[in-house]
């Protein structure tokens, strides 16, 4: 989707704001909000992507306004209610309904380390034909679609060059609606900064992406 | 203020998550123990020291080096780092005439296992916006300065590869060995944005 979550070449944004020694987690509601949100996107078919556009479906207002960890927190509270795990009114009062079951967690401590070292990858090895190659011109479609895409505005329409195939991951724009992994190739690919944001740029200055195959067309 | 002040859903953030936290521990949802070890990993275990063990290991080992920048994931690996959002790696080397930086402009994608979890910043609208648009505006903000025939790369991390910049040794560092390289080496200069200095 057009969202504000893709901010690639907006100006007015300001200054940057460094925080010098800044700790991990700023409060400890953060760093819970960060933990629930893992575990619990674990006990369920939840996935990145999902997640990813959960956020995404923040209104627009909201999500400059709130602080990372607030959409986070938003995201786990829609994501609890919308999933079933807690109903709205469980919410409200703060305690499990009367007579309900009470399940199993997704995951337990002794789980953690083994989750976060082995991950997830999005990789799947299966053999599929690329259609580039690289040292190929491309070009980014120019598509302007509702659901969740990682092909940013900014490169839409404009061309570059594949400059290493990364092999075959699942594709978001499918997976973040839960309508299948279709799997393909992904592509770094190199685009010049003059053809992203015109002549006057350094022409030595390029920005790469990552882009699955169905974002490409030969140039 | 109306007496039943306490019925009122708590706004304050501690609170709200609190109340959601203890719901889904007692349906049964949440191990609250795994959560203290989730926060503990990412608070005290996994953070931009492991980075800077494998920047200096290639600083000092130009094998290992090749095998980093060929197949980051086993090079670093090999350094016992690696997993959640650092599944598939790769190394971008900084040289005198190519200066690399990384971003995610659509969200926050970060190296976690070489780096931890990203700093306010690299998540911030500023950052985001204009990294990919006016890289030089944004290193300027961080004190680096480069000459027109300097090569300006940004890699937007938007699929599920994950950058770490491989920065400079500095001048003058022939002498260290590898723990005292890793000390030099900063969380910025392996996002891009600041180079690695002598003390």
């Amino acid at each position: 989707m057009n969202g504000i979550h893709d901010m690639g070449g907006m100006h007015g944004m300001g200054p940057i704001e460094y925080e010098k020694d800044e700790p991990v987690f700023h409060h400890d509601w953060e760093a819970r909000t960060y933990a629930l949100s893992l575990a619990l996107r674990l006990g369920g078919e939840f996935n990145l992507d999902a997640a990813r556009n959960a956020i995404e479906q923040l209104p627009p207002m909201d999500y400059l306004r709130m602080s990372y960890y607030e959409k986070w927190f938003v995201r786990l509270m829609n994501y609890a209610i919308l999933k079933g795990a807690v109903t709205a009114s469980e919410m409200e009062t703060g305690k499990p309904a009367p007579g309900s079951a009470r399940a199993i967690p997704g995951l337990v401590a002794d789980m953690v380390p083994g989750m976060i070292a082995g991950g997830a990858s999005a990789r799947r090895n299966v053999i599929i034909e690329p259609a580039f190659a690289a040292g190929q011109h491309v070009r980014a479609r120019n598509m302007n679609l509702a659901g969740h895409t990682r092909l940013p505005r900014y490169a839409r329409g404009k061309s570059g060059t594949i400059i290493r195939d990364h092999g075959v991951f699942v594709f978001p724009d499918t997976r973040a609606h839960f309508q299948g992994d279709k799997p393909q190739h992904v592509y770094s690919v190199r685009f010049d900064a003059r053809e992203l944001w015109g002549g006057d740029r350094n022409p030595r200055d390029a920005v790469y992406l990552d882009l699955w195959e169905d974002y490409l067309e030969p140039a | 203020m109306p007496h039943d002040d306490h019925q009122i859903p708590p706004s304050d953030p501690t609170l709200r998550v609190k109340a959601l936290e203890s719901l889904l521990v007692e349906k049964g949802l949440v191990d609250p123990a795994a959560l203290d070890v989730l926060i503990d990993a990412y608070e005290h275990k996994i953070g931009p020291r492991n980075g800077a063990r494998v920047v200096a290991r290639a600083w000092v080992d130009a094998a290992y080096k090749e095998r980093l920048l060929r197949d980051a994931t086993a090079a670093i690996a090999e350094l016992g780092y690696g997993g959640s959002q650092g599944e598939d790696m790769v190394v971008v080397e900084n040289t005198p005439d190519i200066h690399n930086l990384v971003v995610c402009t659509l969200c926050s994608c970060y190296p976690w296992p070489v780096l931890g979890l990203p700093p306010v910043w690299y998540k911030s609208a500023p950052y985001r916006s204009r990294a990919v648009m006016d890289p030089r505006s944004i290193l300027r903000e961080f004190g680096l300065e480069f000459a027109d025939n300097v090569e300006v790369r940004v890699w937007d991390s938007t699929a599920e590869v994950r950058y770490l910049v491989l920065p400079e040794r500095p001048a003058g560092s022939e002498r260290l060995n590898v723990e005292q390289l890793a000390a030099l080496v900063t969380r910025d200069s392996m996002i891009g944005v600041a180079k690695v200095k002598l003390p």
